[in-house]
């Protein structure tokens, strides 16, 4: 296919509004297969404006007497209008984003034409296979071993080659267990906290249908779990549905793990809410974000009705229970919904967050989201196929690991010392999520990347954000590893909105940011006077 | 003391207020004159005020014992279980007592004594000096003067001595005028604003019922536009809400006519009455008192509390007065009923908006003692310090900290103190500990002998500087500008760290305000160390030259830099907890936390309940 058929016009003079306070922009607006561009006259300054057409989520035309606006609502929640002079060419360019943004072909999308100066191709791809965190836990433990029964993604599609399960549990079994699991998601090690030598799982739902049937070997396997921790440990099944949505799920051949048959686990529920509703309470909260007017009765009411913070509520006291299982009780925990692929991970990767300091350093932090939302298989093409403006019908969207984000952005607010990574990582992997130059977040799991050669013909999101010019924007200056367990109150009280992504579009940039910078320039001070002592003296032996 | 019938009771139960299991913290209850002190069992103390007690309340005997639950002023909450009932009710009839004073002599300041002599008193009385402020200002000049009319409290009781008036104002027009005014409170001076020559004048509502008249009021308004050559017309800002004022009519009271006053521009704000922002706080309290509470019904609750959408009002009215100064140069006049509520919250903010000093430590002192306390707001009244009328009592107060803390949270870096600063200010609002805050106008003031008999807080607050200053304090810009906060809804939070002071599982668990500030601090002590070194290494370059080396000079280049040390331990002890006192803060315990009835099959030892005090304990002990 051929972009020039999609692009209806060379290109206009046009202004563009960034937001409150920014200065407008005048130039030559031009469109390219992947970019929107405006080029500011020669005597302006020389930067190029670009914007990722993949970033459009909405449109908006409007044309009176001989020019027009478009208004851009982006999925990184960013607002731009666009005054065009002329009406065809306003139509015209109105045309073009609206066919280009909404290509939905993997192998012609940005990332596999991006070739940035001082990055290499396949450059950090290697960071987080799965064997890189095999070797983490079986350093503590031999009870566990690597399997490569789904090499050729035949048991799970949505799976990794490699995963981690029970030593004592053979790769047959594990076919076995897999189709009595939903989307062939057996249960499989997501992290080993060595403290308490107890395991966190995760799986997609039984197959037990109707007739509650059942399947030795996922009982075996889940035995052989509680075996392998240590004598007696008991295990706790998280079940991020309802009991009632648990049970009606058996009338279309899903269900829950029956008691008899799984002993020594106890199977706890704590319903939480994805797709469809999640969706909505994202645009109803962003909607409410951008009134500027509204009285303060009528904001937190939306704010209220909108359901956003009882989401992050929920999700953070869930995950707090299945981290709090491990460490505090011994037990080991599985956690699963329906597919196991969306809250299922939410919990497993914030438990992580909680108990593991390691997950909470920069490298630590890339690591976990690799392991446990991209090759985990979280649908992220899907999910993120539109945000918070699109008038689309939602079909699979769903803001879950915008919520991840949400809810690590709360953590680190209650603990704004043990994070390395600042507000701006979170921000940019919200943004990389939804539209990016990189090829991290693209395809819906490891099996449709390797048929779309994503790891070798595009570049990692991890290699651009380790050039040295963006770490200042990522990491918490005030970092301090902690070695301990942080566990959040997740009172309402203490929980916030996450202005610097919520308000993005309406709020101009607040004095707060000028202070963050502040609080930067006093670290690096201090790094460099404590720095340079050291050297004045030396510099002083020297004579 | 005749109250106390119990000193002391052993086995008390203190529970926390959002646990939903029934841990608790074992320890001995005492009863002081002056204070109710808890220790438990790792001896952690927690001190309580009687005078911050604003109620007790007796629960329905059960078998562990007798609940007794306190609620203070401060908005700490304390649970205890009593063994015995008979302790139990002793307790509750001795502080029902001791936390309501019928005298002002009964209160804590004239028995409190921070071993200070007779001289150190009265110099930490003088630290604040209005009179000085007003110099600071630019009055008295052409244009404005002392007027000595009240000088004996004549015109007006609850005034300060020394009023600053249009230098035309002439005594029969301010007599006359006083006379037209709710309780003789004429139109004076507030803030001078020296570079657009515009005056902020406060003064109570006029007596003009729905024809009435005052020439020499009519007047006086006039002398204050004429006072402002910038500007030929004033604003005159009613800060009720237009149905309120227009009642006040009925009762022969009411607003400005413009027919009758040339040049104003008259303006309502809508700020309520202290009835209703009495009740709204006590919604507020009702919701985020609630265990169990979910993220809807916080929400719902704090829109039906209308607390935030009373600050905002504040919020407003101050920008306006402002704006109007800043954009147009024109004099304000600022009144509610009485002047003493509304009017000291929108003129004290509008001062806060437009003079960078303010925002100051000491500035900030100054505003609360020229807006606050010399204009006769009735502190003793809305704190409740002595036992009166409950419909006296409002958070007019709290509320103007509040907003304060709201442009603390906009300008991070306008303001020389921080969150504790506004916190222990609100502390002491409440304990009746210094002589401040006790009385209802300076009158009362003097005739109680504040100044010789109590102590004044700020020399004590400014000796503790330390802890309350901003590290962010200083960019240029944020420091010396005009402050235009934006007020979209979505701006104004709730303040948790001020309604859950005391609720340590409600907090966040590290604190990057005290970590910034001893960086910064180390950072000064370093440039200075460097700055030591290199003259020395000049010095001793010189004297190279000489060919003079002596070995002790070397050695007293060479030591190691004490304030590295510092460093050094500072990160051991403060950046890397490993001991178990901070593990409970940085880490926290889960068991703090209700993630679900779940949490009580884990639950195993509970730490210790760090209480964080802003100083009370500390200051009285």
């Amino acid at each position: 296919m051929e972009f020039a058929e999609l692009i209806r016009t060379g290109q206009a003079q046009a202004e563009l509004l960034r937001g409150p306070e920014e200065p407008p922009l005048r130039g030559t607006l031009c469109i390219t297969g992947h970019h929107l561009m405006l080029s500011p006259g020669p005597q302006a300054t020389p930067d190029l404006w670009l914007l990722l057409l993949r970033n459009v989520d909405s449109i908006e035309k409007r044309v009176a007497g001989d020019s027009g606006t478009i208004t851009l609502r982006c999925k990184d929640l960013r607002v731009l209008q666009l005054d065009i002079e002329g009406v065809e060419a306003t139509l015209d360019i109105a045309r073009s984003i609206e066919a280009l943004s909404s290509l939905e072909s993997v192998i012609t999308s940005f990332p596999f034409f991006y070739r940035p100066k001082g990055l290499r191709l396949g450059d950090a791809w290697h960071f987080h296979p799965p064997e890189c965190y095999y070797k983490r836990v079986a350093r503590e433990t031999n009870a566990w071993r690597l399997s490569e029964a789904n090499e050729d993604f035949s048991l799970c599609p949505s799976y990794p080659r490699a995963v981690i399960v029970p030593r004592a549990v053979d790769d047959s079994a594990l076919a076995r267990s897999a189709r009595f699991r939903q989307g062939g998601r057996f249960p499989v090690l997501s992290y080993y906290h060595a403290p308490s030598g107890t395991v966190l799982l995760r799986a997609g739902q039984p197959l037990t249908g109707p007739q509650k049937r059942r399947c030795s070997e996922d009982e075996d396997l889940l035995r052989a779990v509680l075996a392998g921790a240590r004598p007696g440990a008991r295990g706790v099944i998280v079940d991020t549905r309802s009991p009632q949505a648990a049970k009606q799920a058996r009338m279309t051949g899903g269900g829950t793990e029956a008691k008899a048959a799984y002993p020594g686990w106890k199977r706890l529920h704590r319903p939480l809410e994805t797709g469809r509703p999640l969706q909505e309470s994202f645009v109803r909260l962003v909607e409410a974000c951008g009134d500027l007017e509204q009285s303060m009765d009528r904001w937190l009411n939306r704010l209220e009705s909108c359901r956003w913070l009882s989401h992050v509520k929920e999700t953070l006291s869930t995950a707090c229970l299945a981290a709090q299982s491990m460490e505090q009780e011994g037990a080991c925990v599985l956690v699963h919904g329906a597919e196991g692929t969306d809250s299922t991970l939410l919990i497993t990767s914030l438990a992580q967050l909680i108990l593991d300091p390691l997950s909470r350093t920069m490298a630590g932090f890339q690591e976990l989201i690799e392991r446990e939302w991209i090759q985990a298989g979280h649908p992220f093409q899907l999910r993120c196929a539109h945000s918070a403006f699109s008038h689309a019908r939602p079909k699979h969207e769903a803001p879950t690991f915008l919520l991840f984000l949400d809810c690590v952005w709360q953590l680190g607010r209650q603990f704004p010392l043990s994070l390395e990574f600042g507000e701006g990582m979170l921000l940019a992997l919200f943004d990389h999520a939804y539209a990016s130059p990189f090829g991290t977040f693209l395809c819906n799991n490891e099996k449709e990347r390797c048929l779309c050669e994503v790891r070798t013909r595009t570049h990692s999101l991890w290699s651009g954000l380790s050039q040295p010019k963006e770490q200042r924007k990522l990491r918490n200056p005030l970092y301090v590893p902690n070695p301990l367990a942080i566990w959040p109150s997740a009172e309402p009280q203490s929980l916030r909105l996450w202005q610097g992504l919520f308000l993005r579009g309406t709020r101009p940039p607040e004095p707060s940011e000028v202070a963050w910078e502040k609080v930067w320039q006093i670290v690096t001070d201090q790094e460099k006077t404590e720095g340079s002592q050291p050297t004045d003296s030396a510099s002083e032996a020297g004579p | 003391m005749e109250h106390i019938r119990t000193t002391k009771v052993e086995q008390v139960k203190l529970l926390d207020r959002f646990s939903t299991s029934n841990k608790s913290l074992t320890g001995t209850l005492y009863l002081t004159a002056t204070h109710l002190l808890f220790i438990d069992a790792h001896q952690k103390e927690t001190w309580i005020l009687h005078h911050h007690i604003a109620s007790v309340e007796k629960l329905a005997l059960t078998t562990s014992g007798c609940p007794l639950v306190i609620q203070c002023k401060n908005f700490r909450t304390v649970h205890f279980i009593v063994p015995r009932e008979r302790d139990c009710h002793d307790i509750y009839n001795s502080l029902l007592q001791l936390s309501k004073q019928a005298k002002y002599e009964d209160l804590y300041a004239f028995s409190y004594n921070p071993k200070q002599n007779d001289a150190e008193r009265l110099r930490g009385w003088e630290l604040i000096d209005l009179a000085e402020e007003y110099k600071r200002m630019g009055v008295p000049n052409s244009n404005w003067q002392l007027s000595d009319a009240n000088r004996d409290y004549k015109i007006c009781e609850t005034y300060p001595r020394e009023l600053y008036v249009p230098r035309i104002a002439s005594k029969p027009i301010i007599v006359g005028s006083s006379k037209f005014r709710s309780k003789g409170r004429f139109p004076v001076l507030s803030y001078y604003h020296q570079s657009k020559e515009a005056a902020i004048c406060r003064c109570s509502q006029p007596l003009s019922g729905f024809s009435a008249r005052c020439l020499e009021d009519e007047h006086l308004l006039q002398a204050i536009s004429k006072a402002n050559p910038a500007n030929r017309y004033m604003y005159v800002m009613d800060t009720r809400p237009r149905l309120n004022a227009m009642a006040n009519r009925a009762a022969g009271k009411g607003y400005e006519n413009e027919d009758n006053y040339s040049n104003i521009r008259f303006q309502f704000v809508g700020i309520e009455n202290i009835h209703v922002m009495r009740s709204s706080l006590q919604k507020l309290l009702e919701v985020n008192g609630t265990k169990g509470l979910s993220v809807n019904d916080f929400y719902s609750g704090l829109e039906s509390s209308g607390w935030l959408r009373h600050i905002k009002a504040v919020m407003d009215a101050a920008i306006f007065l402002a704006k109007a100064i800043e954009a147009e140069s024109a004099s304000v006049l600022v009144h509610c009923s009485d002047g003493w509520d509304r009017t000291s919250q929108v003129c004290s903010l509008g001062s806060l908006l437009l003079d960078p000093y303010y925002r100051t430590i000491r500035g900030f002192m100054v505003l609360i003692e020229k807006d606050w306390i010399s204009f006769g707001h009735k502190f003793s009244e809305r704190c409740g310090h002595l036992d009166g009328d409950p419909k006296e009592v409002s958070p007019v107060f709290t509320q103007f900290l509040e907003c304060v803390w709201h442009l603390t949270e906009q300008f991070p870096q306008a303001f020389e103190f921080n969150e504790a600063f506004l916190l222990q200010i609100h502390e002491h609002i409440h304990s009746c500990q210094f002589g401040n805050f006790i009385g209802n106008c300076q009158k009362e003031r003097e005739e109680l002998k504040l100044k010789e008999k109590t102590y004044s807080l700020w020399p004590f607050l400014l000796d503790d500087q330390k802890k309350y200053l901003n590290p962010l304090y200083g960019s240029q810009s944020q420091k010396s500008a005009v402050l235009e906060p934006n007020t979209v809804s979505f701006n104004f939070k709730f303040w948790r760290n001020m309604y859950h002071q005391f609720d340590r599982t409600l907090h966040p668990r590290q604190s990057v305000f005290n970590i910034i500030m001893n960086m910064n601090e180390q950072n000064k002590q370093l440039e200075k160390d460097i700055k030591d070194l290199e003259s020395q290494i000049k010095q001793r370059k010189n004297k190279q030259t000489d060919g003079i080396l002596s070995k002790e000079l070397l050695n007293s280049v060479r030591p190691e830099s004490p304030a590295l040390k510092a460093t050094l331990s500072l990160k051991e002890q403060a950046l890397l907890p490993v001991n178990d006192v901070l593990r409970t803060i940085e880490g926290s315990s889960p068991a703090d936390n209700r993630y679900s009835e779940y949490a009580d099959e884990f639950s195993k030892a509970e730490p210790a309940v760090v209480s964080l005090e802003y100083g009370v304990a500390r200051m009285t002990c």
